[in-house]
């Protein structure tokens, strides 16, 4: 077991900053998330800590002993591919030894170790068979089976559930954090499936143009988001952000008044979550032109305009409303947040 | 609303000519190139046989005798399986280490390719010729060795005195020529294995000659058995680099069909020899085939 401290590291891609800075640290078991669009650095981070791609510059250091020089073997860490990376001419037996019998263990401790591991995965069934008798899932687990199989410090998985079918891959979701849960091993897991992140992880690193926005529990980074692309990169449907005129302190909206946050400019503009709202009989709250109407079964969701600006709200599903209606919307005033126009960044939290 | 049949009825009505129309276009269109091979492949290999196993119209082994007893029978054999041997091996390491050499370029690795690929264009006669022009008395070689200092008058190495400089000056022309193939196939194969193979073999702790001999040569297997076959069934076949650089002084079996087809106008034991050689080259394939097994299943 070790923490994982990423100190400054920077990688450019000839005159393309892939990794502008980024410094993040995940404590000892601790399950991470590095979340974000393709594009982002987030595979080209884990690669590095992986010992796949070398840095331009900056530090990585495994349970406080600096990695940045070691050949990926060396840094005690297993890992996930995307494409599941097993190998087609070994049997499942094999490919989850492979790496205990590349550290030449005794085969009393392979059979064991692989023993262990078919039975967290529940491939026992498997073992004499080869990959491509199996299906993606399969061999999914086969995948993580050979990364547990070796006890590693650092798990890394790199998007390991995105060639899955949605059914599927919510299965293996659960069954991952069970396995993982139990193996108690220090995580680093990248996606771009914000529902993956916020299920999986204990916290969760928002990347974005190759910097890391937010570091936060997935709590955290839903309600308070510390810029406007956490926000809007994070929940279903993303946060909504209306601008919105300050004048001597005071946000007036609709019938709805807020203290504006004492940084804030001529304009401000409000982040708010989609069910952070109640209807509310006009005049009062905020007045909602309803373009689409919804309903989900579970709940109501509403496309329209608030202000001329685009927004979307969920409604309990008991609520009635039509395509084409207006109606007012009173919002959740602890759960409004509060961003500046010109950065996109958060304001601190104003006393409601 | 029709009923089923109704339905299937109609859909037969709809489809039936034009299904019957094409079942038979297929075979039409392969016809031309069956034909073509039927008369000059199939027909002529039928003659060849009944040729090299018959005497004045009856069925005969006297052709094989000649073959057989023929001074220039045994040392023919001896330097084709010599060769084969001497070179293939080779040529496919070679190809090997140039394929994994040029996995790592990046930029100029299709200049490369095109450049290592240059004897491919080149016809084995002309290759020979160029290797001539090396080793011959007055060649490139002695000229470099003289200016050096290292030989005082021109040396030879092409003669029937110096059978073991001939021979390595054969397998190298050989070399020369037939790498550029065995490679092409074998960068074909690498380009098919996903770098995620590697990458998680040096993850789990592989080195670079353990990934290489666990990973990538088991999964570039198909393309191995393919250059293989191809390379063992031509080298069996060599003729024309022999020819420019040692004429009969190197005999060879193909050499052998050649001259008893021409000088000696024997075309039966120009047959016999021609039978011989497919005989080997087939076996060759079997032991291949056989050899390096390809499982489907075990490919990614």
């Amino acid at each position: 077991m070790a923490n994982i401290v990423i100190d400054r590291i920077r990688k450019s891609f000839g005159s393309f900053e892939a990794l502008k800075e980024v410094s993040l640290t995940i404590n000892d078991g601790e399950f991470v998330s590095l979340l974000g669009p393709s594009g982002c650095g987030k595979t080209t981070l884990l690669r590095i800590i992986a010992g796949l791609e070398t840095a331009t510059s900056g530090d990585v250091r495994i349970g406080d002993r600096s990695v940045i020089g070691l050949p990926p073997k060396d840094r005690g860490l297993a890992m996930v591919f995307q494409n599941y990376a097993v190998f087609p001419h070994m049997t499942v037996y094999e490919n989850v030894a492979f790496g205990l019998r590349m550290q030449k263990a005794d085969d009393a401790r392979v059979k064991a170790q692989v023993e262990k591991a078919a039975g967290l995965l529940h491939i026992e069934q498997y073992l004499d068979r080869y990959p491509n008798k199996l299906s993606g899932g399969q061999r999914q687990r086969v995948a993580v089976a050979r990364a547990l199989a070796v006890e590693p410090k650092v798990l890394l998985m790199d998007e390991p559930l995105s060639n899955l079918d949605a059914l599927l891959r919510l299965e293996m979701r659960t069954e991952l954090k069970t396995v993982l849960q139990s193996a108690g091993t220090t995580t680093i897991y990248v996606t771009h499936d914000q529902t993956e992140a916020m299920g999986l992880s204990d916290r969760i690193a928002v990347m974005h143009n190759g910097v890391v926005e937010q570091v936060g529990t997935p709590v955290d980074v839903y309600n308070h988001p510390a810029t406007r692309f956490v926000g809007g990169f994070i929940g279903n449907p993303p946060m909504n952000f209306i601008k919105v005129p300050v004048s001597n302190g005071q946000v007036v909206a609709g019938a709805e008044q807020f203290v504006a946050p004492k940084e804030a400019g001529g304009e401000v503009v409000l982040g708010l979550r989609g069910e952070a709202v109640e209807l509310a009989p006009l005049p009062q709250g905020l007045e909602m032109k309803v373009r689409v109407a919804e309903p989900m079964g579970s709940h109501l969701l509403l496309t329209g305009s608030i202000h001329d600006q685009p927004v979307r709200v969920i409604l309990p599903a008991s609520e009635t409303v039509r395509s084409g209606d207006t109606i007012g919307l009173k919002l959740d005033r602890n759960r409004i947040t509060w961003l500046s126009p010109e950065s996109g960044k958060s304001y601190p939290a104003v006393a409601a | 609303m029709p009923g089923p049949h109704a339905i299937l009825n109609y859909t037969r009505r709809l489809r039936g000519p034009m299904t019957n129309n094409r079942t038979w276009i297929p075979y039409l269109l392969i016809l031309p190139s069956v034909a073509f091979l039927a008369l000059l492949f199939v027909v002529p290999l039928v003659q060849t046989i009944w040729l090299a196993f018959s005497d004045n119209g009856l069925p005969s082994l006297a052709n094989m005798r000649t073959m057989a007893g023929d001074l220039n029978f045994l040392p023919s054999v001896r330097n084709t399986f010599l060769l084969t041997i001497a070179v293939v091996p080779v040529q496919v390491v070679i190809a090997l280490v140039m394929g994994t050499l040029v996995a790592k370029v990046g930029a100029g690795r299709e200049t490369i390719l095109w450049i290592w690929t240059i004897p491919l264009g080149i016809s084995d006669l002309a290759a020979g010729m160029v290797w001539l022009s090396i080793l011959q008395n007055t060649g490139y070689l002695n000229s470099l060795l003289f200016s050096l200092g290292l030989i005082e008058r021109q040396t030879s190495w092409l003669t029937y005195q110096t059978p073991v400089a001939l021979f390595i000056g054969i397998a190298v022309a050989e070399i020369w020529r037939g790498t550029a193939i065995v490679m092409v196939i074998i960068v074909a194969g690498l380009n098919q294995v996903p770098k995620e193979f590697k990458e998680a073999a040096e993850i789990f702790g592989a080195g670079p000659w353990t990934r290489f001999f666990r990973i990538t040569l088991p999964l570039i297997r198909p393309a191995l058995q393919s250059a293989l076959i191809l390379r063992t069934v031509l080298a069996f076949e060599v003729f024309a680099v022999v020819y420019a650089l040692g004429g009969r002084n190197f005999p060879v079996l193909v050499g052998e069909a050649y001259t008893w087809q021409n000088q000696n106008q024997n075309y039966g034991v120009a047959g016999a020899y021609a039978v011989l050689i497919m005989v080997i080259s087939l076996a060759a394939t079997v032991v291949y085939l056989k050899a390096i097994k390809v499982d489907p299943e075990r490919l990614p």
